[in-house]
Parts: C-alpha cells; sequence; structure tokens
C-alpha cells in the first residue's frame, strides 16, 4: 500500500467510525439528509431521489441523486464520505441492470419509472 | 528570514474537514532532510544553510563528493540545495529538519521542476487560439498564425512566442496554504497543485508575499542527531 492510499485509508476509516453508511446502489430511491449552513446556525435538509450511479471508490467515492423538481430534472453529487451528509436512508430498492442510469435523464413521467426489486431470499425467510 | 526544506512530492488526495468542505491536497515527503553545511559572509559572501535530503548509494560515488558528506558527518544524500537565510536562522550542521517546521495555516511557496511536456505548438505552449475549424482553412487548424508585419518591419520581432520545447522548467508556485503537517512520517500536506511529477524534487520555503505566523519556530523545528538531549535541544532553540 503506497502512502496516499495509506493516508486515504486513515481517514476512511475515522469518518466511516462517525456514521453508518447503508448499503444502496443505482436504481434505488435514497433521502439524503445533507446539513446547511444558514449564517450561525446548522439544520438539516432533506433531498429526495432516485440514485443513478456510484463513481470512485473509498474515500473519494461520491454517487449522484437525481430527482424531478418543479417539473425539472435536478441531480446532486454528493461524496459519500462527505461530512456534509447527516444520514443517508434508503426508501426503495429499484430493479435495474446497469451501473449508470444515464438514460433517465431523456425520459419522463411514466417510462421513467422504476420497478421495485422483490428481494426472494427474506421473503422466504419471513 | 528562515530556511526552507526540500521535499519529495509522493501524490495528491482530499482532506474532509469538520465544516464539511474537501480540500485538495498534495503530500510531500521529508526523506531525512539534514543541514550540510553553513555559507557565510566572512567565508562565502552570504548566508545560507546547504541541505541534503533522500539515501543515496555510495559506490558510485565520486570521493570528492563522499568527503563533503564526511566533513558534516552525514549520510551521503541524493538531493543537496541552497537555502539563503538571515544570520540568526543557521541551523546546526547535521541537525534534521522536521516536518513541523512549518505551522498549520500558514502559507509557503513551492518549486519544483515541471512534466516535460516534448515539443509543443503555440496552442498548447502559448493558449494561441488555433485558426477556424471552417471557412476554408485547410491542414493548419492549429497553426499559429502571422509571425510579423510587412516589409516593414520586415523581420519577425525577437522573443516572438511559438512552438517548442515544452516543460521540465524551474517553476515557482507561490503562497499555497499548509493544510497539516504529520512529523512522525515526514510528511507535510499543503493545499493545491505542486509543480512536477510524482517523486521529483520539490523545495518548500515560507510564503515570501505573506507574512509568517508569530507561532512558527525560529530558526526552525528540527532534531540533532545523536542520542538523548536531542529534542530538548530543538525545543529551546525553536522557542
Amino acid at each position: 500500500m503506497n502512502l496516499i492510499q495509506q493516508l486515504e485509508k486513515e481517514q476512511f476509516d475515522k469518518l466511516a467510525a462517525t456514521k453508518t453508511i447503508p448499503e444502496f446502489g443505482p436504481g434505488d430511491t435514497v433521502i439524503v439528509n445533507v446539513k446547511v449552513v444558514e449564517g450561525e446556525r446548522t439544520r438539516v435538509q432533506a433531498y429526495e431521489g432516485v440514485c443513478i450511479g456510484r463513481s470512485g471508490q473509498g474515500l473519494n467515492e461520491s454517487f449522484t441523486v437525481r430527482k424531478i423538481s418543479y417539473g425539472e430534472g435536478v441531480e446532486r453529487v454528493f461524496p459519500v464520505m462527505s461530512p456534509m451528509i447527516d444520514s443517508i436512508k434508503v426508501v426503495r430498492r429499484g430493479k435495474v441492470r446497469r451501473a449508470k442510469l444515464y438514460y433517465l435523464r431523456s425520459l419522463r413521467g411514466k417510462s421513467a419509472r422504476i420497478v421495485e426489486k422483490q428481494d426472494r431470499q427474506t421473503a422466504v425467510g419471513e | 528570514m528562515r530556511s526552507g526544506v526540500i521535499a519529495q512530492k509522493v501524490g495528491m488526495t482530499r482532506v474532509f474537514t469538520e465544516t464539511g468542505e474537501h480540500i485538495p491536497v498534495t503530500v510531500l515527503k521529508l526523506g531525512n532532510c539534514q543541514v550540510l553545511g553553513h555559507r557565510t559572509t566572512e567565508k562565502n559572501g552570504y548566508v545560507a544553510l546547504q541541505l541534503g535530503s533522500g539515501a543515496r548509494k555510495t559506490v558510485y560515488m565520486p570521493k570528492a563528493e563522499r568527503g563533503q558528506f564526511a566533513v558534516a558527518k552525514v549520510e551521503p544524500k541524493r538531493k543537496v540545495a541552497e537555502f539563503r537565510v538571515s544570520e540568526d536562522a543557521l541551523i546546526p550542521v547535521g541537525a534534521e529538519i522536521q516536518a513541523d517546521h512549518f505551522v498549520v495555516g500558514q502559507f509557503v511557496d513551492v518549486t519544483g521542476t515541471s512534466i516535460g511536456k516534448g515539443f509543443a505548438g503555440g496552442m498548447k505552449r502559448w493558449n494561441f487560439g488555433g485558426l477556424r475549424a471552417t471557412h476554408g482553412v485547410s491542414i493548419s487548424h492549429r497553426s499559429i498564425g502571422s509571425t510579423g508585419g510587412r516589409q516593414d518591419p520586415g523581420k519577425t520581432w525577437k522573443n516572438k512566442k511559438m512552438p517548442g520545447h515544452m516543460g521540465v522548467d524551474r517553476i515557482t508556485t507561490l503562497n499555497l496554504r499548509v493544510v497539516s503537517t504529520d512529523v512522525e512520517r515526514g510528511l507535510i500536506l499543503v493545499e493545491g497543485a505542486v509543480p512536477g511529477s510524482k517523486g521529483g524534487w520539490i523545495s518548500v520555503r515560507d510564503a515570501i508575499k505573506k507574512p509568517l505566523p508569530k507561532e512558527a519556530p525560529k530558526p526552525g523545528k528540527f532534531k540533532v542527531a545523536g542520542g538523548e538531549g536531542a529534542e530538548a535541544a530543538a525545543e529551546t532553540e525553536g522557542a
């Protein structure tokens, strides 16, 4: 392991210890609670949308969340390890066959829906 | 004026701050940076410190060069450089400069040798605009265009910016902020990019265009070689 990887790992472990990040991937609908600084005080703002891809790894990993806001598509990129993220909640798991869902950008309405993933194993267990 | 240090560029990464921003940083490593000699007014006409850094095999070294390291009683160094200092900032020969020579938050100037680009055209080398993509331009889309006047002056002026060799220049970047230092591993993290490739030699000095913070150790933060009391000596001299 070279020095840069070592430094990144140290920082990753330090940040990972302060928070729990749920497992999620492209197609999943997530709520990202973002810390917003307003003058003196900070508050938490929720941003809900579909995760359309994750890129990078370790400390440098980020994910893109897309939502339709007042009829306009909005995409935000968050670093997974960012201290600005208060928490991440997975609302719905989607069934997709691609790692990057960029095709959603050209779709609107009904055709932009994602089928929910049916987790058979847990269904049998219950 | 304090001494600078010789460091080696390790690479770039990012640091997340408590406020949530992330800072792009370059990691610089001090490879056993020691004082090899002094340059004094009486003897040399100027005051400077000669520093050396990095390990070097003695097998292929000329005897004359080996003798110079023997005088200073230090291991042979890969990279040797001089740093101009004021007379009160001389550090004893053999002392090893530590990473906390620089205070977190202070600004530094870094000098390195830029990455070689080979023979480069006017667009890459001087940011020329090039010619148009259409409207009758053929083959010469990236050419430099005109190089001068007509019959008067009848020549191309000297120093006209033209294609040529680019890179492998000595480049100084001013005012980079020190984000953190690591004494044990000898690391200095500075914000932003530093000229040169990974593994390149970099000299780091206090910024000349920004005031030096008061808490900066003078004449420097260093460890005197040879056992006990070394740390203490550095502490008292540093204070």
